[in-house]
């Protein structure tokens, strides 16, 4: 498959879906406060250019910070658990127990207790949400590694960091690749969570709800394609590291 | 054919006296090794053969210092094993291919550890030099995934001879492959010991092979597993396939059979 091909069936596939969903609001003859049409974002983008990118940089940055914390302590409380056998048992259960819980209910309760902090409960609740899959897929890896990977190097007389770094973590990145998919779209659903709750807010959740309260729809379905433009940005932001460091676990 | 093991012309690498080992699981001690003693001298090859289960892969942990025994003592040349050393290489029956990394850098991953300071090209000549040794010159660039079964295991065998370790342990490194690469295999480990001649232990399920490969065949008992039997192979070191139909390895290899086979002891 040739680059243009990889890129030209996705953008036709894009244009045919504008088109559908602009003939369908034009066939019901659908007015602007039921339904907007494609033809109708552009001027509520260009209306509001100067919010979008002001909001969508908030947007963006704050998800790219919660993700980050995410990662960092996702990988820390995988690494405890995949290579300590008691602190799993210890830990697995409290963590199920929190992932159980509706994000949408936390969501509030950070919004209180942190009122006014806007940026930082936003962050908070990127990362509460988005931490779990990476937890997980570390500590899976690492406990099933099979010994014979650990033994090849313990043999020689290696160091345990050694073993993790040339053996376990290389090993372990294709699934904390998996999980990071995950944990990038769950980390976006955060932090717009966040925004659409919080009063005085900014990003484009804010902007999402400043257009339900004025009932634009035009501004609403803006919002949602620029915050679909995002997700995808982000997604194949993390696919391309993908490949740069786990591409090799790719089959084909 | 068949005579005791005590030609003693040269100093011995692997030396265990009396050793006995347990795991501790839920319900006590499980008892593997029970007060095994065996003694195999510098360059000697020599295979280990038993019943499935009895140890022979914990056997070949205790020498290589990655577990301690319960009781009794492991010298490897006339040094007592107390934890890991850098002068053993081991293959396993799986290959343990570290996938993200090309076959050169599988071959050298051992030179990291045990020679940091020797320089890259210094190891890029090592590895490549083990390579050609075993036909896989060219393939030094793929993916381990790109290599067949049969490929990957000399690549593993490389990698546990890369340092020039004094002993090689072999874990059934042959045991999933077919017959004709099993035996192409075979061949080559004379050959890499013809070059550069090393002390081996080889744990196998396959009695021809281990008449084809060594020196001196242990056969062990059932779990808690003891040597009950060595027989020396007396083939010089230029072996042929067809030297396993002759008539006097024809009749070790129904001895050995029947010896493992044998539950009384
Ligand atoms: N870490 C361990 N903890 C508890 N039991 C173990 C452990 N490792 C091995 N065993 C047990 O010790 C016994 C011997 O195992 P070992 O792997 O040495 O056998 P083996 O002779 O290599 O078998 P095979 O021929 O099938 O490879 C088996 O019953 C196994 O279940
Ligand atoms: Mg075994």
């Amino acid at each position: 498959m040739s680059a243009s091909h990889k890129f030209l069936v996705p953008l036709a596939a894009m244009i045919g879906f504008l088109l559908v969903w602009e003939w369908i609001v034009w066939v019901n003859d659908w007015p602007n406060y039921k339904m907007a049409s494609p033809s109708d974002l552009g001027p509520a983008f260009w209306k509001f250019r100067i919010l979008f990118l002001e909001y969508g940089w908030d947007t963006l940055w704050r998800t790219v910070v919660g993700l980050g914390i995410s990662v960092i302590v996702g990988v820390l409380l995988g690494m405890v658990m995949g290579l300590s056998r008691t602190s799993r048992d210890a830990l697995y259960p409290l963590l199920v127990g929190f992932n159980a819980i509706p994000k949408a209910t936390v969501v509030p309760v950070i919004a209180l207790l942190l009122v006014g902090l806007d940026d930082l409960n936003t962050v908070l609740i990127a990362f509460l949400i988005s931490f779990f899959p990476i937890a997980v897929s570390v500590s899976i890896g690492l406990s099933t590694l099979e010994p014979e990977y650990r033994d090849i190097l313990r043999a020689l007389g290696a160091s345990k960091t050694t073993i993790f770094l040339k053996i376990a973590l290389p090993k372990t990145l294709p699934e904390f690749f998996g999980a990071l998919k995950i944990a990038v779209t769950l980390a976006f659903i955060g932090t717009n969570l966040m925004e659409i709750v919080e009063p005085h807010g900014k990003g484009l959740g804010h902007l999402f709800d400043s257009g339900k309260i004025n009932a634009d729809y035009p501004l609403m379905f803006a919002v949602l394609i620029a915050l679909a433009f995002l997700g995808i940005v982000l997604y194949y932001i993390v696919v391309a590291l993908e490949q740069i460091f786990a591409g090799w676990a790719e089959r084909d | 054919m068949g005579t005791d093991l005590n030609e003693a012309e040269r100093p011995v690498q692997i030396d265990l006296r009396g050793v006995s080992h347990a795991f501790e699981i839920e319900n006590g001690a499980f008892p593997v090794l029970n007060d095994v003693s065996l003694q195999i001298r510098k360059n000697h090859f020599a295979a280990v053969v038993g019943p499935s289960g009895c140890g022979k892969s914990t056997l070949t942990r205790l020498i290589s210092g990655l577990i301690k025994p319960v009781s009794g003592e492991i010298y490897l040349a006339g040094e007592r094993v107390t934890s890991p050393r850098a002068t053993v290489g081991m293959a396993f029956q799986n290959p343990v291919m570290l996938e993200w990394r090309s076959v050169l850098k599988n071959v050298i991953l051992p030179l990291e550890i045990v020679a940091p300071k020797m320089s890259h090209k210094q190891r890029q000549e090592r590895a490549m030099e083990l390579l050609s040794m075993v036909s896989l010159e060219g393939f030094e660039d793929k993916r381990p995934s790109e290599l067949s079964g049969g490929m990957k295991q000399r690549v593993s065998l490389c990698r546990a001879l890369v340092h020039d370790p004094d002993v090689l342990i072999l874990d059934e490194p042959f045991g999933a492959l077919d017959a004709f690469t099993r035996e192409e295999l075979w061949a080559m480990m004379h050959r890499l010991r013809r070059i550069k001649p090393f002390t081996c232990l080889l744990i196998t399920h396959d009695l021809r092979e281990s008449v084809f490969l060594s020196d001196e065949i242990y056969v062990m008992s059932q779990r808690p597993a003891k040597i009950k039997h060595s027989v020396a192979v007396e083939l010089g070191s230029e072996r042929q396939l067809d030297d396993l139909y002759a008539p006097n390895v024809t009749s070790l290899l129904a001895s050995l059979r029947s010896q493992i086979a044998d539950p009384n002891n």
